[in-house]
């Protein structure tokens, strides 16, 4: 499960060809993470608990890679660190639906 | 009975081994349901559990649910509760009942004289089959007869990464004892058929578990839906194949001895897909409109217990079988630990490996077998649903190791 390459602890590499970590502690905006031997990343938004972060660049339509499977495609460039979720990304399959504050029901994509 | 993992069952007429014993009242129509609920709520903490269905019309697939639920082996007796003009076809369900052996007693409200006097009769009939429920006879029971099931609700983005995969360690010890473990949700596996036909036991059911989730692609790309919450989204699951990647790992790593359909009961031990999806073009809505109406159909499929993986915090439980909470999210196990079976989230804080905690999901799971209360059963969760679906028959590649 875990790759070679030195990580932050706070991150989880679930399968080697993943090209996201997940957060396995809330990481707040402003936080420096290690994310290879020589490479440090800060945070700039807050990363709740399970969420996805990108391990490196993301080009716009590249699969997202999660369990050693694709789970979407990008929607934009995504960068080293960023936060990976609805605004950067989409299903391959079906649409996801989201409550937005004071709509009722809308879809993401 | 020096065998650790030996179960003291009850032994039910037809052959059949439960883990709990249960009187079951059900309605068979909503026009009845206030009778049935008011026969059972003074009993409801004496193992007499309230199921129903309450549409009027008839459905093939509802009969047969509630004939299986009915002749669930946790089950000790059955009183059904009709109100007489419904097309629910009584008869023959309390024929089935009566067949297997299980005492049974059909309420008609209309001709019973209304709601007092049916009410009065009923709780009478209740109350005489309770005195008698210890004296339902006992007997040994092996792992390799244990049936379970699993289902995740309420999940998030630790899901996938704690609970699911502690609860697919737990399935494979169950599967390398004997037992029969079903994982089921078709919809919560698109994106993943093609990795699961590969563990498929022969290469014809593999091509039947791709046509399932194809099916469940299709039919919810009709509704315009997937099985995908809000919720899941708040907690950082993204899409579809997000969640059923996560979802999948619940089913652990050994083959996959044979497809079910709702109702049907796995021919030996193994690891079975139960395809809850219906059959043919939408019909009836959402095939699952929550998570207990996947309960009650591995339920109806005699899993005799249920590993349900909980992200967000679901608190819910089940008439008939047990419900034991995996939880894969330390700061929900926090908020809710008096609703909570087994802490899966200790594997994000370093506290627990993933090994550990699936050695002590299959403890617990043995240990409900045995007759331990699950929290959601301590708290009285008793939920049940029943909607309209239809099917068609298992196809012959589905059950390959079943001659």
């Amino acid at each position: 499960m875990e790759s070679s390459e030195i990580l932050d602890p706070r991150l989880l590499h679930l399968a080697p060809a993943d090209n996201v970590y997940i957060a396995i502690a809330t990481l707040p905006a402003g936080e420096r993470l290690v994310i290879k031997a020589l490479e440090a990343v800060v945070v700039r938004e807050p990363i709740p608990l399970g969420f996805k972060i990108a391990a490196r660049p993301i080009a716009p339509g590249e699969k997202i890679i999660k369990y050693g499977a694709p789970i979407g495609s990008a929607t934009c460039a995504i960068a080293t660190g960023e936060l990976v979720h609805l605004h950067n990304m989409k299903s391959d399959y079906l649409p996801t639906w989201t409550l937005e504050p004071g709509r009722s029901y809308v879809q993401s994509h | 009975m020096s065998n650790p993992t030996e179960i003291t069952a009850y032994l039910r007429p037809d052959g059949r081994k439960g883990i709990r014993n249960v009187v079951v009242v059900a309605y068979l129509v909503e026009c009845a349901h206030h009778v049935a609920r008011e026969i059972a709520w003074p009993f409801r903490e004496q193992e007499v559990h309230l199921i129903g269905f309450g549409g009027c019309y008839p459905n093939p697939y509802a009969d047969r649910m509630m004939r299986a639920l009915c002749t669930h082996p946790n089950v000790n007796s059955v009183l059904l509760v009709a109100l007489g003009c419904e097309s629910f076809d009584r008869a023959g369900l309390a024929q089935a009942v009566r067949g297997s052996g299980r005492p049974v007693h059909t309420i008609c409200i209309q001709t019973a004289g209304g709601t007092r006097q049916s009410v009065a009769e009923g709780r009478a009939w209740v109350q005489q089959r309770v005195q008698r429920l210890p004296d339902a006879p006992r007997g040994p029971m092996g792992l390799h007869e244990l049936i379970v099931g699993t289902v995740c609700g309420g999940s998030d983005a630790t899901s996938g990464i704690t609970a699911n995969p502690a609860i697919g360690r737990a399935f494979d010890q169950l599967v390398a004892a004997g037992a029969a473990a079903i994982f089921e949700e078709t919809g919560e596996l698109i994106g993943c058929e093609h990795i699961m036909a590969e563990r498929a036991v022969t290469r014809e059911l593999g091509r039947e578990l791709i046509g399932a989730v194809a099916k469940a692609a299709q039919y919810y790309s009709v509704l315009g839906h997937g099985s995908f919450a809000v919720g899941n989204a708040d907690g950082g699951l993204t899409t579809q194949e997000e969640k059923s990647m996560g979802a999948y790992s619940k089913s652990g790593a050994s083959p996959i001895s044979g497809l079910l359909k709702p109702g049907d009961t796995p021919p030996r031990g193994g690891l079975y897909l139960l395809d809850v999806v219906p059959d043919g073009e939408v019909r009836f809505g959402f095939p699952n409109i929550n998570d207990n109406a996947e309960i009650a159909e591995l339920i109806a499929c005699g899993s005799h217990l249920i590993l349900f993986s909980t992200g967000r915090g679901s608190v819910v439980g089940s008439a008939i079988a047990p419900v034991l909470k995996v939880c894969a999210n330390p700061e929900t196990y926090r908020r809710m630990t008096e609703d909570m079976d087994i802490d899966a989230g200790r594997i994000l804080e370093g506290a627990a490996t993933l090994d550990q905690v699936g050695q002590e999901t299959f403890a617990s799971t043995l240990a409900v077998a045995q007759g331990r209360r699950t929290a959601s059963e301590a708290l009285g969760h008793q939920e049940f649903i029943l909607t309209y679906k239809s099917f068609e028959p298992l196809g012959p590649s589905c059950l390959p190791l079943s001659k």
